[in-house]
């Protein structure tokens, strides 16, 4: 009895702990599909986006706590950041679709997706230039408190994590689902052709989807600045691969699915390296990818596309 | 303009052998003279090693000595020695022109060779850096054959060249050398440059048996999916390596002897080359097109889809793993962290710069951008502003690469060039003009004119 309690606190543990990387890529490769479903194509560059976001964030919360940090009680001060972070973070996407994906809509696949690659070695080095390669810290936001309930160790930052991404989720799919805006990315997604004919305008959809997937992505940077507090310039790289692995195996262009396994990589990463030595998590983590992609090529929700792609 | 159209005409009766001779001239003056008079009374501290860029770049008070030195050493001597000896290498090479073309090839190449040896020859950076070109060459001209003419969007070359560099080093390390890891060498150690050839086949065999765990895939997933199946195979081979301990680990494996030099890398890329090259106009090579076309139709054309893929990844990674074991042994160091999303996307920059479904655009692409990036070495960081921002705007402009679906003739590239020649040139083969161009940039590339 006392062993079968331990095991479940240990599962309940490790579950947090699973939701809460599993968030951030979860959050992320929403972004990837968003983009996937509109343009057909992935914005290789989201990673990078991921990480300049996270340094606007730096940036703004620093000011903020400087300013502010005396009258003004903390979770305002990050509601404050979080939204003035979004809306600068999704101007990063807006550029990014505009000076390295609109040239390039009619240029085949492989072109976008270098020139996605490339426009994020440009934000690495720049971060690198403008900030140098000293490590900078995320200022907390607010003070973390550990709760212990029945022997399950968990902070409020934690559950402030998990909490925040699964609203912005649902925010997400209110505004696909029920605005004007939200609609008329699903009938891009849905026809690409046919959509601009009716007076909605690529170029108009396109920025849109763009920036909301960076603004995403720079609350998911501010949470990861929360939860990890070291930034680094090639810290995109790492969460933005595997987010990227995320979405697809949710199935292109499937938001829902991409959420699914962003939390889905999350959990393999963390029960793996619980139960292995932690430097087998890639390793247990890509096979396992590799094997459902080889049985359910689609992934878990995507739409049955033709075999002959684009080049 | 004018200007151009001119010299472009006084300079096109000089056949490629013409232009060899000059560079020859050119890089045996930099050989005999280069330090001790002309970049002395330049005002020079040592001959530039990349054609002055490095300190230009450095010290832009020597920009004047530099392009001076450029001018005296290479450009003066290869347009008025190829000019002037046209007269000879004209009837020369259409004496090799009527010979086996082969034969013709052989001798151009042994030419190259000698310009390359003396060039090179002048420090050990330039050895370094034309080494690691070919072995570029090599990558680049691989990965093509998967993404160019087979049309996949592989990400696994990294991974197959870590295979093909791991499996070289531990046959070197156990048979030929006394190592930490492996115990005493197993053969003399004076039979190692012999038997070399024989570790890296091993190492393309290591590498194109783990292309399968993505050539399978392949057969029922395209585009993304395939990616990011490669992608998953690329970060499984590095983790894997990463959790082997007895190969070192995250730290990595060093110690392998000096078994590359320049010949032997020399030799390897022409045999690559000229290998990949018949495969591509092989039957097997052109069902690579039509199933990248279309997958359906050439099923219902009696053509063997997955074997065709999979002969196009094999293929493929053997050739990225003789370039991985080449690597291991020109850097006689490797750790995984140097097959990773770096290495992947500098072989993706050089194939998409260079163009798809050619070889000399491989070429192209590999040679421009190893030496873009060692000319633009002294600005550090924002080199990594600067080539990326060339290459997005070689993806705006030419979608394609360069120079893409075109290839050059041999023939046509070492054919005499008489007087005569714009009346000639239609008839000697087909698309010439077109061809003509992409020569000429290829050359002049090669020689750094």
């Amino acid at each position: 009895m006392e062993s079968l309690i331990e095991t479940f606190q240990f599962i309940l543990q490790n579950l947090i702990n699973a939701a809460q990387r599993g968030s951030f890529y979860a959050v992320i490769s929403i972004g990837y599909s968003m983009v996937y479903g509109v343009l057909m194509l992935f914005n290789f560059a989201h990673g990078d986006i991921f990480m300049v976001g996270t340094y606007i964030g730096f940036g703004i919360a620093t000011v903020f706590i400087a300013l502010f940090a005396g009258f003004l009680p903390s979770p305002v001060i990050f509601l404050a950041t979080v939204v003035v972070t979004m809306f600068l973070a999704s101007w990063i996407g807006v550029f990014v679709e505009v000076a390295g994906y609109r040239p390039l809509r009619q240029a085949p696949r492989a072109s976008a997706a270098i020139t996605g690659l490339m426009i994020g070695i440009i934000f690495e080095t720049g971060i690198l230039i403008l900030l140098g390669a000293k490590r900078l810290s995320f200022p907390p936001l607010m003070e973390s408190i550990a709760y212990n309930v029945w022997g399950v160790y968990f902070t409020n930052v934690k559950v402030m994590i998990i909490v925040i991404s699964l609203f912005l989720m649902l925010a997400l799919h209110t505004f696909i689902q029920k605005t004007k805006w939200g609609m008329a990315m699903r009938a891009m997604s849905y026809d690409v052709l046919a959509v601009p004919l009716m007076g909605v305008s690529i170029n108009v959809i396109a920025p849109l989807t763009f920036a909301v997937g960076a603004g995403l992505a720079a609350v998911a940077g501010i949470l990861y600045g929360q939860a990890y507090p070291i930034l680094d310039p090639y810290m995109g790289v790492i969460i933005g691969w595997k987010a990227f692995v995320a979405a697809i195996l949710g199935g292109r262009g499937s938001i829902k699915g991409a959420a699914l396994a962003g939390y889905l990589l999350g959990f393999i990463e963390i029960f793996v390296a619980t139960i292995f030595p932690s430097t087998l998590r890639d390793l247990i983590a890509y096979s396992i990818i590799l094997i459902i992609l080889t049985f359910r090529p689609r992934g878990f929700f995507g739409m049955e596309h033709s075999t002959k792609l684009r080049l | 303009m004018e200007l151009a159209r001119k010299f472009k005409i006084m300079f096109s009766t000089i056949p490629m052998l013409g232009w060899f001779l000059g560079t020859l001239v050119a890089v045996v003056i930099e050989y005999y003279w280069g330090y001790d008079y002309i970049s002395y009374y330049l005002g020079l501290p040592k001959i530039p090693v990349l054609f002055g860029t490095l300190i230009m770049l450095k010290e832009p008070i020597m920009i004047p000595g530099a392009i001076g030195y450029d001018l005296i050493v290479y450009a003066i001597p290869i347009l008025l020695v190829a000019k002037a000896s046209a007269f000879l290498t004209n009837p020369l090479a259409a004496m090799l022109e009527k010979l086996p073309l082969w034969f013709s090839v052989l001798v151009h190449l042994v030419f190259f060779y000698a310009i390359l040896h003396l060039w090179a020859g002048i420090n050990d950076y330039r050895v370094l850096v034309v080494k690691l070109t070919l072995i570029s060459i090599i990558l680049t001209v691989s990965i093509n054959v998967i993404n160019g003419y087979q049309g996949e969007f592989s990400c696994s070359h990294p991974g197959f060249m870590a295979l093909g560099a791991y499996t070289s080093s531990i046959i070197t390390l156990i048979f030929f050398v006394n190592d930490k890891i492996f115990g005493a060498a197993l053969l003399p150690p004076a039979l190692g440059p012999w038997l070399f050839p024989f570790a890296l086949l091993a190492g393309g065999f290591a590498a194109s048996l783990g292309s399968l765990l993505v050539a399978i895939p392949s057969f029922r997933t395209r585009g993304d999916y395939l990616a990011i199946i490669s992608l998953a195979f690329m970060f499984i081979i590095k983790s894997a390596i990463e959790n082997l301990h007895f190969i070192g680990g995250a730290r990595g494996m060093g110690g392998q002897p000096d078994y590359a030099p320049l010949p032997i890398i020399f030799i390897w890329t022409m045999l690559c080359l000229w290998i990949v090259h018949n495969f591509v106009t092989s039957i097997l090579g052109k069902a690579l097109n039509t199933v990248r076309d279309d997958e359906a139709a050439s099923e219902s054309m009696t053509i063997k889809t997955r074997k065709t893929k999979m002969s196009a990844f094999m293929f493929g990674a053997f050739w990225a793993g003789v370039a991985g074991g080449l690597f291991a042994h020109v850097i006689t160091y490797i750790n995984p962290g140097m097959f990773s999303i770096n290495r992947l996307a500098e072989i993706l920059a050089m194939v998409y710069f260079g163009g798809l479904n050619s070889i000399v655009g491989s070429i192209v692409g590999a040679v421009s951008i190893n030496i873009l990036g060692e000319a633009l070495r002294p600005l550090e960081l924002f080199k990594w502003i600067i080539i990326p921002l060339i290459l997005i705007f070689v993806m705006i402009f030419r979608p394609y690469g360069l120079i893409s679906f075109t290839e050059i003739n041999a023939k046509s590239l070492l054919r005499a060039r008489h007087k005569s020649d714009p009346d000639n040139r239609n008839q000697n083969s087909e698309n010439q003009t077109n061809e003509g161009r992409t020569n000429e940039d290829q050359v002049n590339k090669e020689l750094g004119v």
